[in-house]
C-alpha cells in the first residue's frame, strides 16, 4: 500500500534564504510522524507548502499515490489535509458547535442553521476519538486544552484524514499534553495520519512513530523513538553536542533583594489576578515561579516592574519601598526585566538592533548628554554587544524585526544583562526558542546568579523551572500554593499543583498566600 | 512499519543561509519614493480624464467620433494640454516670458518670469509648517486632525500681538508675534493631548471638536473685540515691525522670510526627532507604546508633549501666512492648509524632507490651479480631485502596485498613521 502522503524534493527559496532544500517526507496511514527542528529549520515553511499557503519552487506532493497541486488551504481541506495552528482560529463568543460548523454550515429549510444536526455529529466525533467536549459550551469559557480539541474536531468534521499539528503542546500543562497524546494515539489507531511539529524532544519520544529531523532547510535524518534518545535528537537538530542538563553549582543565597508582602493586583478586567502573594528573593539564588499561563504570573511581574500598580501590599527592592515606583525608577534601581512577550513589550520591531540595545539607557552617558544622543557611542556599544552575546545580524542598523526569534531574545538579554543589575525578573525567557538558544540563555541566567544577582524566573515550562530554580513556587489562581526545593519534588507533583490539586506529603502552605520563609 | 535503525543520512553540506542585507542606497530611496511618484503620475492622468469630461466642446466632438476620430482625439489632446499647460505656466514658469526676460534683461519681465514659482513657494510655506505638525504627531502615534483649528488660533494670537503692540523694534516684535502664534497652537493642541493622557479621550474626536471652537472663536474675535474700526469685519493691520521680510520689492511677488523659516524648521524637526532623546521617546511611544512603557518612558507625558509641539507647528503655519502675506485676518481666512496637511504628511511619509517635497507639490498645485481656472477655464476643483486621488493612492498602495505591477515590500513602517479607535 502506498504511503498516504509523500513529499518529494520540496524546495522553497525566499530572498536570501533557502527555507526548504529538496525535502523528502513520507507519511504512512495511521502514523504519528514528528517533524523536529529548531526555529528557522524550515518546518513551518514545509507545512505551509503542504497546506497551500506557499507554492513550492520545486518538488511534488503525492497524495494517496496521485500527484496533486495544492493552491490554497481550501484545496488542502478538500483533499483531506487539515492543520491546527499554534494560535487557535476560534471565535470566543460562539459555541463549540457554531465554531465547528463555521464555513460548512448545515442548513434547515434553506435558511436556518441546523445546530442540532451539527451538534449530533460533533458528539459522534468526540465519542469515536475520545475528544471530550460539550458542543453547547462557549469557546471563551473553555480551558486552552479543550479549545485545542475543538480545533481538532473542526478538522475531523471536515473529513480530514491527514492532520498537521503545529507546536500543539506550547500552550498546555503537562497533564493536558498527556491528554492530547492520548487523543493523537486514538486518532492514529483509527487510521488518521498525523504530522506533529515540535521542538520538544521528550514529547517526540513519547508519542511519535517516526521522527524526521530538519536543520537549515534540509532533512538531517529519519529515525524512530526506539533508535534515538534526547541526546542524539538534539545533536541532529543543532548539529553539535548539546548539554541538555544545565550545569550549576549550589546556590549561595545572600541578602534579601526583593521582598513581596501580601500583594494584590488586578488584571485588565479588574478581577483579582494576584491574591495576597508574599515571597522573598535573595542575592545569588533563583526563585522559579511555575504555573499554567493565566494564573496571575503576568500581573505579578507587571506589578514588580512598575507597569501595573498593585491595589494593596508592599514591594521592597534592596530595602527600599518600591510598591508604586515608576518603571524608570525600578530600572534605575538595578532591576532587569526580560518580558514574557518580547515583541509586544521588549522590542521596538521597526527600530534597528542598535536602538533596541539602548531602549532603556538611551538618555544616560555615554549614549546621550543632555538631550543630544550620540549615535557613534550607541553603534559602538551595539557592535560590542552583538559580538559578546553572539547576536546573528548582518548589521546593528538592521531592524530587529528581521532577526529570528532567538536572536531577538538575545538582543533583550544583551540589553538587560549588560547594565549593572541586582535583580533579574525573567518571564518565559526561552519562550518559542530552539535548543541552542535555550542552552545559551540558561547559562547566562546561571552566570548572573553566580555573580550575586537575585533572579525571579517565571515560566510555564516545568523543565526550565526544574533545571534552573533553586526554589520553586507554584502559582495557581493568583496565589502561591507551595514553595519547594527542586530536589524534593517531581515533575508530576508540580503538574498536579499547577492544576490546583493539593500535594499529600509535600510541603504546602495552608492558604497559599502565607509568607514563605527562606532557609 | 518497524525501521528501528537510525537512517541518518550524511550530514548536509553547510548551506549559506544569508541573513537579510540592507540593499544599496539607491534601491532604498527608490523604494521609498516610487509609490508617491507613481501616485502623483496616476492622479494627473485621471485628472486629465476629468478635464475632458468637464469640457462640453470636447465631448461634442465625440458625437461624430466614428466619422472623425482624429478631430475628437485632437480636441481631447488640446484640452489636456491647455489645462496642464496653464497649470505649469501658472505655478512654475511661462517659457515664453522666461525667454523674453533672458533676451531683454528687463527687470519687470524678470519679475513676471519669477512670479509664478515665487508665488508657489508662498503657498508652500504654510504647508511645510502644517505638514511638519502632522508628521510629528504621526511619529508619536497621534492623529492630529485639529491642525486647522490650531492654525486659526496661532494666526489670531500672532495678529493680535502684531497689531496691538506698538513702538517695538522688529527684532523684538517679530519674534514675539511668531512666539505668540506658536504658543496659541500649542495650547490649542495641548488640551486634546491632556485629555488623552488623563482620560483616554481619542485625539481624533477632541481635535475635531477643538476645530469648531477655534472657528467660532475667530468669528467672534474678528467681528467683535479684534475688529478694525469700520464696517468690514477684519482685524487691523499688523505693525511693520512684526512683518516678515519680503525678498522682492515688486508687490506681486510676495515670497517672504517665512519660507526660509519653514526650511529651517524642517531641519530642526528632523534633528529633534532623530538625534535627541526627546525625539527618541516620541518615536518609541509612536512605534510601540508597550515597549516604551517597559523601557521607562512615560507614554502619557509624551502624548501631551508631542501634541503641544504639533500644535505649535500648526500655529506657525497660520502665523507665517499672517505676518508674511496678508498682514490682517478676515472671517474664515484659512483655506484648508490644516486639512490638506494631513494628506501631505502621509505623502511625505512623516519625514521632514518628505514633508518639504510634498508641501512643494501641494503649494505648486494650489497656486497653479488659480491660473488654470482663469486662462483655461478649468474649475479649481479639478486640482482638488487630483489631490484627493494622490491621497487615495497613497492610502491604498495596493491600487498602485496592481496598476504598475510593483511587488509589495514587507514594510516595517516606523510611523503609525492610524491606530485603532479607543485603545
Amino acid at each position: 500500500m502506498p504511503p498516504v502522503l509523500e513529499l518529494r524534493g520540496m524546495t522553497k527559496a525566499f530572498p536570501g534564504v533557502l527555507a526548504n532544500d529538496h525535502i523528502d517526507l513520507t507519511l504512512e496511514e495511521g502514523e504519528i510522524h514528528a517533524l523536529l527542528g529548531e526555529n528557522g529549520a524550515g518546518k513551518t515553511t514545509l507545512m505551509n507548502l503542504l497546506y497551500g499557503l506557499y507554492q513550492p519552487d520545486e518538488g511534488e506532493i503525492i497524495l494517496r499515490g496521485q500527484p496533486v497541486d495544492i493552491h490554497s488551504p481550501s484545496d488542502a481541506i478538500a483533499m483531506g489535509i487539515g492543520m491546527v495552528h499554534q494560535h487557535f482560529m476560534l471565535v470566543p463568543v460562539l459555541t463549540v458547535t457554531e465554531n465547528v460548523m463555521l464555513g460548512v454550515e448545515s442548513v434547515r429549510n434553506g435558511i436556518f442553521l441546523d445546530r442540532a444536526a451539527a451538534a449530533q455529529r460533533i458528539r459522534a466525533i468526540s465519542q469515536q476519538y475520545g475528544l471530550e467536549v460539550d458542543p453547547d459550551a462557549y469557546i471563551k469559557d473553555l480551558p486552552v486544552g479543550v479549545q485545542q480539541r475543538v480545533e481538532i474536531i473542526k478538522l475531523l468534521y471536515r473529513h480530514a484524514d491527514i492532520l498537521i499539528l503545529d507546536e500543539p503542546t506550547a500552550v498546555l500543562t503537562p497533564q493536558e499534553a498527556e491528554e492530547l497524546f492520548k487523543v493523537m494515539r486514538s486518532l492514529a489507531a483509527q487510521g488518521k495520519s498525523i504530522i506533529f511539529i515540535t521542538h520538544k524532544l521528550k514529547e517526540v519520544l513519547a508519542v511519535a512513530d517516526r521522527i524526521t529531523v530538519l536543520r537549515l532547510g534540509r532533512v538531517v535524518g529519519t529515525t524512530t523513538p526506539q533508535a534515538a534518545d534526547e541526546g542524539t535528537l538534539a545533536r541532529m537538530m543543532v548539529g553539535r553536542q548539546v548539554i541538555l542538563k544545565v550545569q550549576k553549582k549550589p546556590a549561595q543565597p545572600g541578602d534579601v533583594v526583593l521582598s513581596v508582602r501580601d500583594l494584590l493586583v488586578l488584571d485588565d478586567r479588574l478581577q483579582l489576578a494576584v491574591n495576597g502573594v508574599s515571597f522573598e528573593v535573595r542575592a545569588g539564588e533563583i526563585l522559579g515561579i511555575a504555573g499554567v499561563q493565566g494564573n496571575g504570573q503576568t500581573e505579578l511581574v507587571e506589578a514588580l516592574t512598575g507597569l501595573r500598580p498593585p491595589v494593596a501590599g508592599h514591594v521592597t527592592i534592596l530595602g527600599e519601598e518600591m510598591t508604586y515606583a515608576s518603571p524608570r525608577a525600578i530600572i534605575e534601581k538595578g532591576v532587569a526585566h526580560v518580558p514574557e512577550d518580547r515583541q509586544r513589550d521588549g522590542l521596538v520591531l521597526s527600530y534597528p538592533v542598535a536602538d533596541n540595545l539602548v531602549l532603556n539607557t538611551y538618555y544616560v552617558p555615554p549614549f546621550a548628554t543632555g538631550i543630544v544622543m550620540h549615535e557613534e557611542a550607541i553603534l559602538t556599544a551595539a557592535e560590542e554587544r552583538v559580538r559578546q552575546f553572539d547576536i546573528r545580524t548582518p548589521s546593528v542598523r538592521v531592524p530587529v524585526a528581521n532577526l529570528s526569534g532567538g536572536n531577538q531574545q538575545k538582543v533583550i538579554v544583551a540589553r538587560e544583562f549588560s547594565r549593572p543589575i541586582r535583580l533579574l525578573i525573567a518571564s518565559q525567557p526561552t519562550r518559542g526558542l530552539d535548543v541552542g538558544s535555550i542552552e545559551y540563555i540558561h547559562n547566562r541566567i546561571i552566570a548572573k546568579r553566580d555573580e550575586g544577582t537575585a533572579v525571579l524566573l517565571v515560566s510555564p515550562e516545568l523543565d526550565e523551572i526544574m533545571a534552573l530554580a533553586d526554589r520553586i513556587a507554584v502559582m495557581y489562581r493568583g496565589r502561591l500554593v507551595a514553595v519547594l526545593p527542586p530536589a524534593e519534588v517531581t515533575k508530576e507533583q508540580l503538574g498536579l499543583l499547577m492544576a490546583g490539586a493539593t500535594l499529600d506529603g509535600g510541603r504546602r502552605t495552608d492558604d497559599g498566600g502565607q509568607p514563605i520563609s527562606t532557609p | 512499519m518497524s525501521e528501528a535503525e537510525l537512517k541518518a543520512k550524511p550530514a548536509p553540506r553547510p548551506v549559506e543561509v544569508k541573513a537579510p542585507q540592507l540593499p544599496p542606497l539607491w534601491q532604498r530611496v527608490w523604494r521609498t519614493i516610487s509609490l508617491p511618484i507613481l501616485s502623483i503620475f496616476t492622479a494627473l492622468v485621471l485628472g486629465a480624464v476629468f478635464i475632458v469630461l468637464s469640457d462640453v466642446n470636447v465631448l461634442a466632438t465625440y458625437q461624430n467620433f466614428p466619422n472623425a476620430p482624429g478631430a475628437a482625439l485632437r480636441a481631447t489632446w488640446d484640452a489636456i494640454r491647455l489645462a496642464y499647460g496653464a497649470l505649469f505656466t501658472g505655478s512654475v514658469v511661462d517659457p515664453a516670458i522666461l525667454a523674453q526676460a533672458l533676451r531683454t534683461g528687463d527687470p519687470a519681465t524678470w519679475s513676471r518670469a519669477i512670479q509664478p514659482f515665487a508665488e508657489s513657494l508662498v503657498a508652500t510655506t504654510p504647508y511645510i509648517f502644517a505638514g511638519l505638525a502632522l508628521a510629528l504627531g504621526f511619529r508619536c502615534g497621534l492623529f492630529n486632525i485639529g491642525a486647522e483649528g490650531q492654525l486659526f488660533v496661532g494666526a489670531l494670537a500672532s495678529v493680535w500681538v502684531g497689531y496691538s503692540l506698538k513702538g517695538l523694534p522688529a527684532v523684538i516684535h517679530l519674534p514675539l508675534a511668531l512666539g505668540a502664534g506658536a504658543l496659541g497652537g500649542a495650547i490649542w493642541a495641548g488640551i486634546p493631548g491632556l485629555l488623552k493622557a488623563k482620560t483616554g479621550a481619542h485625539e481624533v474626536i477632541t481635535t475635531i471638536m477643538m476645530n469648531y471652537i477655534a472657528f467660532r472663536l475667530s468669528d467672534y474675535l474678528i467681528t467683535g473685540p479684534m475688529k478694525r474700526p469700520g464696517f468690514v469685519p477684519v482685524t487691523p493691520f499688523v505693525q511693520e515691525s512684526a512683518r516678515l521680510l519680503r525678498f522682492f520689492s515688486d508687490p506681486n511677488i510676495r515670497l517672504h522670510a517665512g519660507f526660509l523659516l519653514a526650511l529651517a524648521m524642517a531641519a530642526l524637526v528632523w534633528w529633534f526627532l532623530f538625534k535627541t532623546t526627546l525625539g527618541f521617546e516620541i518615536r518609541t511611544v509612536g512605534a510601540n507604546p508597550n515597549a516604551a512603557r517597559y523601557a521607562g518612558i512615560s507614554v502619557t507625558r509624551n502624548y501631551v508633549f508631542a501634541m503641544a509641539l504639533s500644535g505649535a507647528l500648526a500655529g506657525l503655519a497660520g502665523t507665517v501666512q499672517v505676518l508674511g502675506v496678508d498682514y490682517w485676518l478676515g472671517q474664515a481666512f484659512s483655506s484648508g492648509y490644516g486639512f490638506d496637511s494631513i494628506a501631505l504628511a502621509l505623502l511625505g511619509k512623516s519625514h521632514p524632507l518628505g514633508v518639504v517635497l510634498a508641501a512643494l507639490l501641494f503649494g505648486t498645485l494650489r497656486n497653479g490651479a488659480t491660473r488654470m481656472q482663469s486662462t483655461a477655464r478649468i474649475p479649481v476643483d479639478i486640482i482638488s480631485i487630483v489631490q484627493a486621488l494622490v491621497i487615495m493612492f497613497i492610502a491604498a498602495p495596493a491600487i498602485i502596485r496592481a496598476i504598475y505591477r510593483v511587488r509589495a515590500e514587507r514594510e516595517i513602517g516606523e510611523a503609525v498613521f492610524t491606530r485603532g479607535w479607543g485603545k
